[in-house]
């Protein structure tokens, strides 16, 4: 078989006519919509996959923001606490110095004041035991000196007492 | 469900018509030994070489009936010639399917007539073809013949088939982004020509451009030799005008697409002996101009022929070897052996439309490339 005798022009021709025709054609209104639909889904489907890692990505820092926060107020919460405990200690403690203060304070002053009710019913009684052995001391006076003869004995008596001493 | 007992439908009815090309082609007979029955080696021969050609019917299958009479059964296709008294057009049935000169077709004062499958024009004078002893016709000459022949018929068809499909791929996008239908079986083969073939051989940046005819290309070829393996009898990318057609088209585009790179790279390659370089170049010439482009066409019109030729043999092993194993036996080794070819021939048909399309992607990669000058020339 000759293979060049069989080459025909004519089919040739029709050949490329009809391939540069259905080229054409087909480039218009399949292969350019196609590659560009094909493109328009391959991009839509890689932000798609984009947007899901950066989700993820944001959910996660999120979820660490949401830790450090939660680690944050429990050591705030933490340290309040130890404030308020330190506080109350020292508010006891406080008022603990204060009520001894104010007790000694006040057993202080009321020894003294018993010290001075007892200097001053001490002073009274004196005076009360000075009053009466005046009083006695007078009354007995009086009656032993009234004669004449007791009042010299009584003189005499106590000249004698001074002398001796 | 529904879907896979689809498929396995469309397995079998594909599978059917695949294989029953056997019975087709065994039956079939127009040029005939005796009363168009085709029973010796010979006959099978011819019979062969008359299926690679391309023709001006289309002929499914004929046959004798009981008059003795032959019958054809199929349908004539427009012939339209140029000849030397201007174009003519008529039905190939005119020619009443004589294929070596006798019938005379009269179209005002041209005489035509059909030898081989090529049209003919009497010289002026002439009322009857005559034959020297190589029977070449001695006072005929051949016309410019743009028929709607068989393989343009087929070429139409896989067109016709082509716009459709991906017409409605097309459409498909409009209403969402994943197709439906016929367009889910086209989108991944539009995505495999795209990422295994343009992408890897041209680059990501510049293959785009390239695609429209990558795409037309891969799918023209691979529908055509599908075509071919019908009981349609095509042959079309059997047909070395088809397959020069092609390589030219994809020399043409790497030749007007080349960089500045890729032409001083051919012409005056850098980097070797001043001496050597016009000889390089009338290499590298040859090699992108002729060389190239004659393995493409080559491959393709040696791989289709050689596979239908080798089909049509195997299954005339049903003839041939009747005297020896019987009918039964004959028809049986004949079955199994063309089953297995045609489902070898359905890989070689996708595989030669791959290796075309993926080579014209290697040549336009190679001729649109852009070297970093970073490295010395």
């Amino acid at each position: 078989m000759d293979i060049f005798n069989d080459f025909s022009i004519g089919l040739f021709a029709m050949q490329l006519v009809i391939l540069l025709v259905l080229l054409f054609l087909l480039a218009k209104f399949a292969w350019k919509p196609i590659m560009n639909s094909l493109e328009e889904r391959e991009s839509g489907i890689e932000d798609a996959l984009e947007a899901a890692a950066n989700a993820r990505k944001e959910m996660q820092n999120l979820q660490a923001d949401n830790e450090k926060l939660i680690k944050e107020a429990r050591a705030e919460r933490d340290a309040m606490m130890k404030d308020a405990r330190e506080i109350k200690e020292k508010m006891i403690a406080d008022a603990k110095e204060d009520a001894k203060e104010v007790t000694s304070k006040l057993i202080a002053s009321a020894q003294a004041s018993i010290e001075q009710e007892k200097q001053a019913a001490l002073a009274e009684i004196k005076k009360n035991v000075a009053d009466l052995s005046i009083g006695i001391a007078e009354t007995v006076i009086k009656k032993e000196l009234a004669s004449k003869d007791e009042q010299i004995k009584l003189v005499e008596g106590m000249l004698k007492e001074v002398t001796l001493n | 469900m529904a879907i896979a007992t689809k498929s396995i439908k469309f397995l079998v009815l594909f599978t059917i018509v695949f294989t029953s090309f056997t019975a087709f082609a065994g039956g079939d007979s127009p040029s005939s030994d005796k009363d168009g029955e085709i029973n010796t080696p010979k006959g099978i021969k011819e019979y062969i070489k008359h299926h690679l050609k391309d023709s001006h019917d289309f002929s499914l299958f004929s046959y004798s009936n009981d008059a003795g009479e032959r019958k054809h059964i199929g349908f004539p296709l427009p012939v339209i010639v140029w000849t030397s008294n201007g174009l003519k057009t008529f039905m190939s049935s005119e020619f009443h399917h004589n294929d070596d000169g006798h019938v005379l077709v009269e179209k005002g004062d041209t005489k035509l007539t059909k030898i081989h499958g090529k049209i003919y024009e009497l010289d002026a004078g002439a009322s009857i073809v005559s034959f020297d002893a190589e029977h070449h016709a001695t006072n005929a000459h051949k016309v410019l013949d743009f028929s709607i022949t068989k393989s343009v018929f087929g070429i139409l068809l896989a067109g016709l088939l082509m716009i459709l499909g991906f017409g409605s791929l097309a459409k498909g996008y409009k209403k969402g982004a994943i197709p439906t239908g016929v367009g889910r079986i086209l989108e991944p083969l539009v995505l495999y020509v795209r990422d295994d073939i343009a992408k890897p051989n041209i680059g990501e940046k510049k293959y785009r451009k390239f695609m429209p005819y990558l795409l037309t290309v891969f799918f023209f070829i691979w529908i055509l030799n599908l075509l071919g393996l019908t009981p349609l009898g095509f042959n079309v990318t059997g047909q070395i005008a088809v397959t020069v057609c092609l390589a030219v088209i994809t020399t043409i585009i790497y030749i007007t697409n080349g960089s500045k790179d890729f032409w001083a790279h051919t012409l005056w390659m850098p980097g070797v002996p001043m001496l050597l370089r016009p000889i390089l170049a009338v290499l590298e010439l040859a090699g992108f101009l002729l060389i190239k482009p004659f393995s493409l066409l080559v491959r393709l019109f040696a791989n289709i022929t050689a596979g239908h030729s080798v089909v049509m043999g195997i299954a005339a092993l049903m003839i041939l070897l009747k005297a020896q194993f019987g009918t039964v036996g004959a028809t049986g080794i004949s079955f199994v052996l063309t089953l297995f070819l045609t489902v070898i021939e359905l890989l070689v048909a996708f595989l030669q439309a791959y290796i075309f399309t993926m080579l014209s992607a290697l040549f336009i990669g190679m001729a649109v490339e852009e070297h970093d000058h970073a490295h010395d020339h």
